[in-house]
């Protein structure tokens, strides 16, 4: 391997020797190819005809109002696949075209990046895996008959918890055994150097977007960006853009679950502590011997007990301030927000808004935050029919 | 010269090293069975810390880690675990852990823990070569010796790194992929012994797939020091949850017989 792969003291490739090739030519196959013009060029043309980029910053009247600052919404849900993921996904299946790799294999949370995965396999007509936890294959299921349209073989994993942390497990004892030929494809900002690195480069156009369109339309930076975080990918992607201009405030929002005086939350980077999961030296939710906690949260993208190793950087330097939201604050906005707007957002993406909700009566009305709408809701309407039923709490909002 | 290399260098044959899971399927009866695999001969122990996300581990492995956390075990109680087998009988005993369970422990403190309890060297699973600076160092200095993985797509430099970071024997993993038991013998298993020979003189043993006394045989056949048994031996124990003394007889009948093969 060329590089360490650290942010500070966190990253680095904590993995079995027999994957160590496979990184290195990934590594290789990115220094090659990241800045290479027919590369730039292809991936731009995708991203522009195929994914639907550049995409929107909204000015959100209404919402705004209700919060009582201004809030602009990085539209990525507006995104082919209804998801920030295709940025990610294209560009890796790309790369893996461009280094002659025909299989691609991807662990999936709540199948964004699955379905993302899928549909690029299907474009490229490349042989797709996908891992999924079978807790998600069954509360994702709009987002399998999808991948399966596609035309990738959904692999339904039934260790562990059942969940991303262990479909990332099984994806990587998958790719031991195919490293000859097969591409992993990883969604999220974590793992193994140089995926972190790879992820953030592919996402970055959020940010690079999001800081032109500010500039533009509002004539200066905003104060505050904010994002969901559950492995950090499209938090990175937006903060990326900011990271340099210190007066803009980074914020990621994760899943509190129950509350974060219970075990049931996936608040990683809010109460972890120091750990090795995944390929990675980041914050991990473990027990005092470092066996790694079951997590849970309403959103299915954000249920993991790690995060990227940049975020834990980034926290631990003070550059980027990490909160948590609970289930029920964001079932509360995800209904405000429809309601307000018209969007429907990803449950994800309702942690960042829910966020923004906490801060009304804090920031001054011409105070202005950029929220990156990193998906949206359409796949979990049903959930959110489901828990109010259980709860018999309608909407508790009125504008 | 090494622990393992005299060991190894004094023994007419490929030494056979069984792993269990610690405290598999629970702590006195993990404690049983590795007493019987040292009193049917075992040559050295392989055993393993039970983590939650064992990434290089098979179905089997896997099960057996699920079955051990269930049972309670941790890192501290397979420490006392170490010190109990070694007092039986100070056969020498490799760990093999994932790295984040000795990362919350204290890497020197375990280290010095393990050798105190009649460890002889530790081998994590996740961790490469290319971070020997994070274990090696604290690993000496303790008394216990190194062992690295290499496997059939490791290149020829890294055998030399590898080689030159390991004090104990070399891992050599007999397949792309993870543990479990297989039908076959993997046709990659021989080159990489030889490969392996034309770098180093270090004890070579042969681990991941190894199921039958006649896969041992022909990897000892193949140069291989000695031959690391693990799933097959740890379904004898899921086979026989509800009968423990089937359970012995029939790890301590399979380890005999792999001995007898290795013996011809």
């Amino acid at each position: 391997m060329k590089s360490k792969g650290r942010y500070g003291q966190f990253g680095g490739f904590y993995v079995p020797e027999v994957l160590i090739p496979a990184l290195e030519d990934i590594e290789a196959g990115f220094d090659k190819y990241h800045k290479d013009p027919a590369f730039v060029a292809e991936l731009d043309e995708l991203y522009r005809t195929y994914a639907g980029r550049p995409t929107p910053l909204y000015h959100a009247k209404r919402f705004s109002e209700h919060v009582g600052y201004q809030v602009y919404v990085k539209r990525e849900d507006l995104l082919h696949g209804g998801a920030h993921k295709v940025n990610n996904a294209l560009g890796q299946a790309l790369l893996a075209k461009y280094m002659g790799k025909k299989k691609l294999i991807a662990e999936t949370g709540a199948g964004q990046h699955g379905l993302a995965t899928a549909m690029i396999g299907a474009l490229f007509g490349m042989e797709t895996k996908i891992f999924m936890g079978s807790v998600d294959v069954a509360r994702q299921n709009v987002n399998v008959h999808k991948m399966q349209l596609c035309g990738a073989e959904v692999i339904s994993v039934s260790g562990g918890t059942c969940t991303l942390k262990d479909a990332i497990n099984d994806a990587l004892r998958y790719w031991t055994s195919h490293v000859e030929d097969t591409f992993y494809l990883f969604g999220t900002a974590g793992g193994p150097h140089p995926f972190p690195t790879i992820v953030r480069h592919f996402q970055s156009p959020i940010g690079t977007e999001a800081r032109a369109q500010c500039l533009e339309t509002v004539g200066r930076l905003p104060d505050k960006v904010v994002a969901c975080v559950g492995g950090g990918s499209n938090a990175i992607g937006i903060f990326s853009g900011f990271l340099d201009d210190t007066e803009v405030e980074l914020v990621g929002v994760e899943g509190g679950g129950q509350g974060l005086d219970t075990d049931h939350h996936c608040a990683t980077l809010v109460k972890g502590s120091v750990g090795v999961l995944h390929g990675a030296q980041t914050l991990v939710l473990q027990d005092e011997n470092g066996q790694i906690h079951e997590t849970e949260c309403i959103s299915a993208g954000l249920d993991y007990p790690g995060v990227g190793p940049e975020h834990a950087h980034l926290k631990e330097t003070g550059r980027a301030k990490y909160f948590a939201v609970s289930d029920e604050q964001v079932l509360d906005v995800f209904e405000l927000f429809t309601r307000s707007e018209g969007i429907i957002p990803a449950l994800e993406s309702s942690h960042a808004l829910a966020h923004l909700v906490s801060l009304k009566g804090t920031l001054d009305k011409d105070a202005v935050v950029v929220v990156n709408l990193s998906g949206r809701g359409d796949k979990d309407v049903s959930i959110v029919e489901q828990r109010r039923s259980a709860t018999e709490n309608t909407f508790s909002y009125s504008i | 010269m090494g622990h393992y290399q005299d060991l190894l260098n004094n023994l007419n044959r490929a030494a056979l090293i069984p792993f269990f899971v610690i405290g598999d399927p629970n702590e006195n009866l993990s404690l049983e069975l590795v007493k019987a695999a040292i009193d049917a001969g075992a040559d050295v122990l392989e055993l393993g810390i039970p983590f939650s996300d064992p990434v290089a581990d098979g179905p089997t492995i896997q099960k057996a880690d699920i079955r051990a956390m269930e049972a309670g075990m941790t890192p501290a109680k397979a420490i006392d675990f170490i010190k109990k087998v070694t007092d039986y009988k100070p056969v020498p005993i490799g760990l093999l852990v994932y790295y984040n369970l000795i990362y919350q422990y204290g890497v020197e403190k375990f280290f010095v823990d393990f050798k105190a309890a009649g460890g002889t060297s530790v081998l994590v699973a996740d961790l490469t070569v290319d971070d020997a600076d994070e274990i090696a160092p604290a690993a000496t200095a303790a008394g216990l010796e190194t062992v690295f993985m290499v496997t059939p797509n490791t290149a020829e430099d890294r055998i030399e790194k590898i080689a030159a970071q390991t004090t104990g024997f070399i891992y050599t993993v007999s397949l792309m992929g993870i543990t479990g038991a297989r039908t076959g013998l993997s046709d990659q298993v021989k080159p990489l012994i030889a490969r392996l020979k034309a770098h180093t003189d270090k004890p070579i043993c042969v681990g991941f797939g190894i199921s039958t006394p006649e896969h041992a045989a022909e990897v000892a056949d193949a140069g291989a020091d000695g031959v690391i048994i693990g799933s097959r031996i740890v379904k004898m124990i899921e086979d026989n949850l509800d009968d423990p003394k089937e359970m012995k007889t029939q790890i301590a009948g399979f380890i005999q017989e792999v001995i007898k093969t290795l013996e011809q």
